[in-house]
């Protein structure tokens, strides 16, 4: 773990320098962010009334861990499922790998699926299927592999995410945590390019949490993956993000490596970073002030 | 006035709205049977959920049904001094009607409910999402076994119910009432024609069972992901597949033998 703690400024560093001058730059480092995986122009989308993006422009750099950060309810899921093909945006373009996602036919979507994890919020383990199952899933579905060889892959993957030892138990004798990490471990089972996290360090213990910052950190790094963490926890993310996008109110409100936007001096990005409950960030969900909803009760 | 006008057009839009989803996700489900004959295991499965873990009550209505009408049939036949007759009234009976509407809406309520109960918490737990995710079509791989489970059991346990029901006739009409065997079971044989009644039967119970599994399957797939919505969802399940069984039931049995 400590051998990982050192690596994430590094990067940054790197990062700063990108990011900061134009993206032609590339400054030499191997995994420039000159190129990137995922790319969101314009992107606008609102669920009935409620507008969700209000014209987001995002990269996110091939080979690097890039975080999404914001509110709850500002729309960090919703970002992933469109970034994934599971929703459809009203305007906009998105593209990964160079396809654009709103002109996918289906089969061409589910291709580029298969490179790409998704950790879900409520991890999404099939439950009438046990631990192993489960993280065999996928191989099954789409690599043909002889049953030794998938058996030797998938207690390697329990073993990343330390729950060998839970194969044989069923999802629902799993902690919420535990839940979790299986889904990690299925997620990454087909060596996928890039991976999408949806809040990886919820409900997890101090230690687990360690374990799985080190372990996105190091998927990251050892297989040049792609990766996109979805969280709240500022200091987890922070430490392992190269990059940060801070989102609220539909629209990007910060971006940059992890120091740039702690030292950022932008009231917004303060409240957020330190963890305020009031500025100008509202915590409330849209609506009409206390008073009037109370008083309008008494009348009736 | 106009309100109720444009509320009343509304649930009419909302209805059409969701019989076009419903066709579509049919032929969805019809697109998955290559790829579900590849993996037959899937399928076995779904015959074993659908249709053995269903037996039992098939089994004792079927008997329960066959007894009751065996007593009505002699009080009624008895009266006009054809008694001998009951075999053939208990087993068309059985074979035209009962055996596939009694099946059908008993397969509704223990499998069908279940159906849509397992499929709407598939979707209320992101299980379906995440199939997506993992570039499986759900419809394919999880809709289509189910379907034809469905399809293949109904018209086995209507079979099952009829057989079970003659027996149970046999039972009170010639063991407890004192019916002639021979007569019994001779005037069906010549009576009961195989096209005319038994095919008749079994094209219903087929029909029976595409309508109940794939409503349970719609209202599964289409439930909003809540407890509530599966709760509601679950319980249009066991009404509609109800209704559509014995509306249809008038319909085809008109076409069958109202000419
Ligand atoms: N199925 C849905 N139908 C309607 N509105 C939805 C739906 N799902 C999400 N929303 C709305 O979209 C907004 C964004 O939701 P989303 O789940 O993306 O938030 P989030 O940023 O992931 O929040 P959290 O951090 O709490 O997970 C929310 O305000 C929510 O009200
Ligand atoms: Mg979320």
């Amino acid at each position: 773990m400590p051998s990982f703690s050192s690596h994430p400024k590094q990067r940054s560093d790197q990062m700063e320098s990108g990011s900061t001058a134009s993206r032609s730059s590339g400054d030499g480092s191997q995994r420039a962010a000159s190129e990137a995986l995922v790319r969101v122009r314009g992107l606008h989308f609102r669920r009935g009334e409620q507008r969700i993006f209000d014209g987001v422009d995002l990269d996110i750099p091939r080979g690097l861990v890039t975080a999404i950060m914001g509110p709850s309810g500002t729309g960090k899921t919703t970002l992933l499922k469109l970034i994934s093909g599971q929703l459809q945006a009203d305007a906009g373009e998105i593209e990964v790998d160079g396809q654009s996602i709103g002109s996918l036919s289906r089969s061409e979507l589910y291709a580029l699926r298969t490179r790409m994890g998704m950790l879900f919020q409520s991890g999404a383990l099939l439950t009438d299927l046990d631990v192993f199952e489960n993280v065999a899933f996928p191989l099954r579905e789409h690599a043909k592999l002889p049953e030794s060889v998938l058996r030797k892959l998938v207690l390697i993957k329990l073993e990343a995410v330390g729950l060998r030892g839970a194969a044989r138990l069923m999802p629902s004798e799993l902690s919420g945590g535990m839940a979790r990490r299986v889904a990690l471990a299925r997620a990454v089972a087909l060596d996928p390019t890039m991976i999408m996290y949806d809040e990886p360090f919820t409900g997890q213990d101090p230690i687990s949490m360690g374990t799985l910052t080190s372990l996105i950190r190091q998927l990251n790094d050892a297989s040049g993956l792609t990766s996109i963490v979805v969280s709240h926890d500022v200091s987890e993310t922070a430490e392992i993000a190269d990059h940060l996008y801070i989102i609220a109110n539909g629209q990007i409100m910060a971006s940059g490596s992890p120091r740039e936007v702690a030292a950022s001096d932008s009231a917004w990005v303060r409240q957020f970073m330190d963890g305020e409950p009031d500025g100008p960030v509202h915590y409330h969900y849209p609506a009409a002030p206390l008073e009037q909803d109370l008083l309008h009760s008494a009348v009736h | 006035m106009l309100d109720s006008i444009a509320s009343l057009g509304r649930a009419g839009l909302a209805a059409v709205a969701s019989l076009g989803r419903a066709h579509l996700l049919l032929i969805g489900i019809l697109g998955g049977l290559p790829s579900m004959l590849i993996r037959p295991r899937l399928l076995v499965a779904q015959v074993y959920n659908l249709g053995v873990l269903s037996l039992l009550i098939i089994l004792v209505s079927g008997l329960f049904v066959g007894m009751v009408l065996g007593l009505q049939g002699h009080y009624v036949l008895s009266q006009f001094g054809a008694a001998e007759s009951l075999g053939v009234m208990v087993a068309a009976s059985l074979v035209r009607e009962l055996g596939p509407v009694v099946t059908a809406l008993l397969f509704a309520g223990r499998a069908g409910s279940a159906l849509t109960a397992e499929i709407g918490l598939m979707k209320a737990t992101e299980q379906l999402s995440g199939l997506e995710m993992m570039a499986v079509d759900p419809v394919k791989r999880v809709l289509t076994p189910r379907f034809f489970g469905g399809l293949i059991s109904m018209p086995l346990l209507a079979a099952l119910f009829s057989a079970v029901g003659v027996i149970g006739g046999w039972f009170v009409g010639v063991g407890l009432l004192g019916v002639d065997d021979g007569a019994f079971w001779g005037q069906m044989q010549s009576k009961i024609d195989f096209n005319e009644d038994v095919l008749n039967g079994v094209i219903k119970s087929l029909i029976f069972g595409l309508v109940v599994t794939w409503i349970a399957l719609f209202e599964g797939y289409d439930t909003s992901p809540t407890s509530t919505g599966v709760s509601r969802a679950t319980t249009r399940t066991v009404v509609h597949a109800a209704l559509a069984v014995l509306g249809l039931d008038f319909v085809l049995t008109a076409l069958m033998f109202g000419g």
